[in-house]
């Protein structure tokens, strides 16, 4: 138990998404003007992370690791190269998934959303996530932790990029700063913030 | 006095609108408001009539850090001379050396005189160079994008050295405070538009781009070249590689380090003067005294948490009390949290924005190895947390209303 724990603390915060590793940044730095809509893409890509991890976490230990279709008669096969293709379209397949929904149940922040919403489905965060799981070679359990918690991470990351981009709209940016520049500051230093939990070994 | 006035109303005339020095105006306008009440106010409709405004409550929080200014030039003597009696050596090194032999003081380090003299000596360079160079990039932004030079860089400005070993080496000071000033706060507009410390955020960039010169055990103390094999680790240093039976073995005592003649940054170490400086803030109502209280429950709250729990790190050690007395803890809690434009704005915002801060505080002090100290981190992830506190403040109290008066 303690060691999903852990694992759920370092995805946060250690290993934030967002600002440790600064993946998913054009959702990030586009869509985090105001807290509500941030908050609600947020709510999305914890959900998407955590359908998709362990989808793929299933796919890749069951049929793309060397050797996972011995049961088949093919011991000897090894289809890691169709990684990303498989995991890309996992991601597509949940995003559409969760645009219906969206639709449905909460078409005003489906409307909020806008073009981002697809476009998770080419978040580099959501394929990190994926990537990360193989590289690090969790199993089930833990893609399922650390899915939800990388999640996590990347909507605190912006909930907060929003609270201050709140806060900021009564600055005074020099004019060739405005809008996209001035967030990228911003971000830096956040993650000069961040930086407290950079050493931490779980 | 009244010439000055005459002397200032006089020279104002060349910098007013239209006019060559046009462009300078803001420089007139700081040094002429730093000596008087400005008699212009406020134009929009909405304002608050007191008798402080944004200059006078900056000139307090000045006067506030008097007692650590006088600590930091006392106790920065007092390290150095202790350590020069203890290993025998007989001069600073380099220009102060020459002034201290020049003035006849000498390196008594029970004289008061002597030590305060020697740690001016270290004190005073780094303060000059953060004053001279912030305040270029101040005038400078001021000028060209035609703002007030305000006195919030009076307290970055004296904050900042305060927050330093000593030893560190004076570009580093000038790159530090360029940083700062200019992305830390010009970028977003200058004084009460920025969301982090400037002062923090300076000694951020000098923690990460120059580790060897703002950590490790030597540098707390300006000992001379020829003092080998000297170790001036603080409280926290010992404590993390040694555990508390290091900390007890060096010497160290609770009455030193309330009192501060320990090694540390140059202003943080005395609790005692930061607690002085806290009562004035409070008196005057310029600090918040729920942020102050914040850290410190939550600091204490979190140490004990941690010294019952145990663990295998020798930080887990180390008691709350200790853990109040050394490092910047209590320096953090009153002067750098409490800036009121970084930090949040709402009263329960207050209390959770100084839990967090003191909450992190410990916990980069004990469970994260890479730092030994962690209240200038945490305060800066406090900033980064603090507006997103105040709108969950507001939107909480929002909808207690809404249920209220539906009722």
């Amino acid at each position: 138990m303690e060691h999903y724990v852990s694992l759920f603390i370092k995805s946060v915060f250690i290993e934030n998404l967002a600002l440790a590793f600064f993946l998913g940044m054009c959702t990030f730095l586009a869509v985090s003007k105001k807290v509500e809509t941030a908050f609600g893409l947020g709510v999305a890509v914890v959900v998407i992370q955590a359908i998709t991890i362990p989808a793929n976490n299933l796919i890749y230990q069951f049929v793309l690791k060397p050797g996972a279709l011995a049961w088949a008669g093919q011991p000897d096969l090894d289809l890691t190269f169709l990684g990303l293709i498989s995991y890309i379209g996992v991601i597509a397949a949940m995003v559409q998934i969760l645009e219906m929904t969206l639709d449905r149940f909460f078409p005003a922040l489906y409307n909020a959303l806008g073009i981002f919403l697809p476009l998770i489905t080419v978040n580099c965060a959501i394929l990190g996530g994926s990537l990360f799981m193989v590289e690090r070679d969790y199993n089930f359990a833990e893609s399922v932790v650390f899915g939800v918690g990388s999640g996590v991470g990347w909507a605190l990351a912006i909930v907060a990029l929003a609270g201050i981009r709140e806060k900021l709209k009564y600055s005074d940016v020099p004019p060739g700063l405005r809008g996209l520049g001035i967030t990228f500051i911003t971000v830096g230093l956040m993650a000069l913030a961040f930086m407290a939990f950079g050493g931490i070994s779980l | 006095m009244q010439f000055l006035r005459r002397l200032l109303d006089q020279a104002g005339k060349k910098f007013e609108k239209g006019t060559k020095l046009e462009k300078m105006f803001p420089l007139y306008e700081a040094a002429d408001t730093f000596l008087y009440t400005p008699d212009t106010v406020t134009k929009g409709p909405s304002h608050i009539r007191d008798a402080i405004d944004l200059k006078r409550m900056m000139m307090i929080v000045v006067w506030a850090l008097v007692p650590c200014i006088f600590m930091a030039f006392y106790n920065t003597g007092l390290q150095a001379n202790r350590a020069m009696a203890a290993f025998g050596a007989i001069s600073q090194d380099g220009w102060r050396g020459a002034v201290i032999d020049a003035l006849g003081i000498g390196y008594d380090p029970g004289n008061l005189f002597a030590c305060l003299i020697h740690g001016a000596l270290f004190f005073l360079p780094v303060y000059a160079v953060t004053i001279v160079v912030g305040g270029l990039w101040e005038a400078l932004f001021a000028s060209v994008r035609g703002h007030e030079i305000n006195e919030g860089f009076l307290v970055t400005s004296m904050l900042f050295p305060l927050t330093l070993p000593p030893t560190i080496p004076l570009w580093q000071v000038a790159v530090g405070i360029s940083f700062g000033v200019v992305i830390g706060k010009e970028v977003f507009g200058g004084t009460g538009k920025n969301f982090l410390n400037p002062a923090l955020t300076a000694r951020a960039l000098l923690y990460f781009a120059y580790p060897a010169q703002i950590t490790g055990d030597r540098i707390w103390t300006a000992v001379p070249e020829v003092v080998d094999g000297f170790s001036g680790a603080t409280i926290l240093g010992r404590c993390a590689s040694e555990g508390m039976e290091g900390v007890t073995g060096a010497g160290f005592t609770l009455s030193d380090a309330f009192l501060g003649t320990i090694p540390g940054s140059m202003g943080e170490t005395s609790v005692l003067a930061c607690l002085i400086g806290a009562v004035f803030l409070i008196l005057t109502g310029i600090g918040s005294w729920r942020i102050m209280v914040g850290v410190l429950v939550g600091a204490l709250g979190f140490s004990g948490f941690l010294s019952a729990l145990g663990g295998d790190n020798p930080m887990f050690e180390m008691s709350p009390i200790w853990h109040l007395v050394s490092g910047g803890l209590v320096f953090g809690a009153v002067f750098m949290a409490t800036d009121p434009v970084s930090a949040a704005m709402s009263n329960t915002g207050r209390w959770l924005y100084g839990l967090l801060i003191g909450f992190m505080t410990i916990l980069i002090r004990v469970i994260n190895p890479a730092f030994p100290e962690g209240i200038m981190l945490a305060i800066l992830f406090g900033n980064v947390f603090a507006p997103l506190i105040d709108y969950f403040v507001v939107k909480a109290n929002i909808k207690r209303r809404m249920v209220r008066s539906v009722q």
